[in-house]
C-alpha cells in the first residue's frame, strides 16, 4: 500500500480519483461526505421552514449552506483536493467557478439596475 | 556525470545544459479522458448557471400567475433530495467495485443508483404534469418559462445518466472491467456526481428560497 501511495506522487491525479487505494478508507470517504451533506441539507430545509431566526437572514443562509455542501460533493465525491497532484483540476474548477459568478452576479446585478431605473409598464404606454 | 544518469534516457537533456529534466511524456490516458470529461462538465456547470441567472432575474414576473410559494411541495423536493444524495453514494460505491473488479457490488450500487434516479424522475414528471394540469404550463409567466427550463434542463441530464448508467451496466457485463469500461465509468461517476451538486443549487435558489420569500 505505502509503496503506491509513493508511485501516485509520480504523475497528477484525473478528477475523481482518489490518492489512497485502501477499500476501507475510500469507503469510509463516501460515508463521511454523506452524512455532511445530509445534515446541511437537513439544515437547509429546517431554516427554510422555521420562525426561530431572523427572517431575513434565511436567504443569505440558505445561500451559504447551500455552496458549503458543494464543498462538501466537491471534496469527498469528486475529490477535487487542493493536494500538488490536482492543481489541474482545481485551476479549471477556478476558472469554470469565475465564469459561473461573472454571468450569476453580472446578470443580477444589471438586471435589477434597469428594472430599479425603468419607468412602471403604464408609464410607458402614457408617454407614447 | 549526466550520461551515467541518464543511460538509455536520450530526450532526459535535450538542450544539453547539465540539467537532467524528467521528461514523463503524456499523461496516461485515464488522466487525459477524466480531464477533458472535468473541462466539459465545468462548461455544463457553465450553461446551468445561465439558466439561473435568467430564473433569478425572471423569479418575481408571475404575470398574475402563481408565485413559487404557491406551487412548490417541500416535502416531495425533500423526498428528490434524499433520493439525489443517496444515489450519488451508490454510485460512489459502484465506482469502488469497479476499481477493485467485484461485480456483485457494482452491478448492486448501479442498480440502487437507478432506482434512486428513477425514483427521482418520476416525482419531478408528476410535479410538472400536476402543474400543467392546473394551467401553470411553462406558457403561463416568465416565472414558470424560467422554472421549467431551468429544472427540466437538470432532470434532462438525470435521463441522460439514466440512460448512461444502464450502458455502463451492459458494458461490464458484455465485455468485463477492461480499461476503456473503467475510464467510461469513471466519467459516468464524474458526471452523475455533477448533477447532485447542480441539484443542490436548484433545491436551495428554486424551491426553498422560492417558497422562503
Amino acid at each position: 500500500m505505502s509503496d503506491q501511495s509513493h508511485a501516485q506522487t509520480d504523475h497528477d491525479l484525473a478528477p475523481g480519483e482518489e490518492e489512497q487505494h485502501s477499500v476501507g478508507a475510500r469507503i469510509v470517504g463516501y460515508v463521511v461526505g454523506l452524512a455532511l451533506a445530509l445534515l446541511l441539507t437537513a439544515t437547509s430545509f429546517f431554516v427554510a421552514g422555521t420562525d426561530l431566526v431572523w427572517q431575513p437572514s434565511i436567504p443569505v443562509a440558505l445561500i451559504v449552506l447551500a455552496i458549503a455542501q458543494m464543498g462538501v460533493h466537491l471534496v469527498f465525491f469528486l475529490h477535487i483536493t487542493t493536494g500538488p497532484d490536482n492543481t489541474n483540476n482545481v485551476l479549471a474548477l477556478a476558472f469554470g467557478l469565475m465564469v459561473v459568478f461573472l454571468v450569476v452576479g453580472g446578470t443580477v446585478w444589471i438586471m435589477a439596475h434597469l428594472n430599479a431605473n425603468m419607468p412602471p409598464m403604464d408609464h410607458i404606454m402614457r408617454m407614447q | 556525470m549526466a550520461m551515467t544518469a541518464t543511460a538509455g534516457h536520450a530526450q532526459a537533456d535535450p538542450h544539453h545544459i547539465g540539467l537532467v529534466i524528467e521528461h514523463p511524456g503524456p499523461a496516461p490516458k485515464r488522466i487525459v479522458t477524466a480531464y477533458g470529461f472535468w473541462i466539459f462538465l465545468l462548461s455544463d456547470i457553465v450553461m446551468f448557471s445561465c439558466f439561473f441567472a435568467a430564473y433569478a432575474v425572471l423569479s418575481g414576473q408571475t404575470a398574475g400567475g402563481p408565485k413559487g410559494s404557491e406551487i412548490f411541495d417541500q416535502r416531495n423536493v425533500a423526498i428528490e433530495t434524499v433520493c439525489l444524495l443517496l444515489s450519488s453514494f451508490t454510485c460512489g460505491m459502484a465506482s469502488i467495485a469497479a476499481d477493485v473488479r467485484n461485480r456483485f457490488w457494482f452491478y448492486l450500487g448501479m442498480a440502487v443508483t437507478c432506482l434512486l434516479g428513477l425514483v427521482f424522475l418520476v416525482i419531478e414528471f408528476r410535479e410538472f404534469a400536476d402543474l400543467v394540469a392546473q394551467g401553470y404550463g411553462p406558457s403561463r409567466s416568465a416565472f414558470l418559462t424560467a422554472f421549467f427550463s431551468l429544472v427540466g434542463c437538470h432532470g434532462l441530464h438525470v435521463s441522460a445518466g439514466v440512460l448512461w448508467l444502464l450502458t455502463m451496466m451492459a458494458q461490464v457485463f458484455a465485455k468485463g472491467f477492461r480499461a476503456d469500461v473503467l475510464r467510461r465509468m469513471m466519467c459516468f461517476a464524474l458526471f452523475w456526481h455533477a448533477l447532485d451538486i447542480v441539484w443542490v443549487g436548484v433545491f436551495s435558489v428554486v424551491y426553498l428560497l422560492g417558497s422562503a420569500a
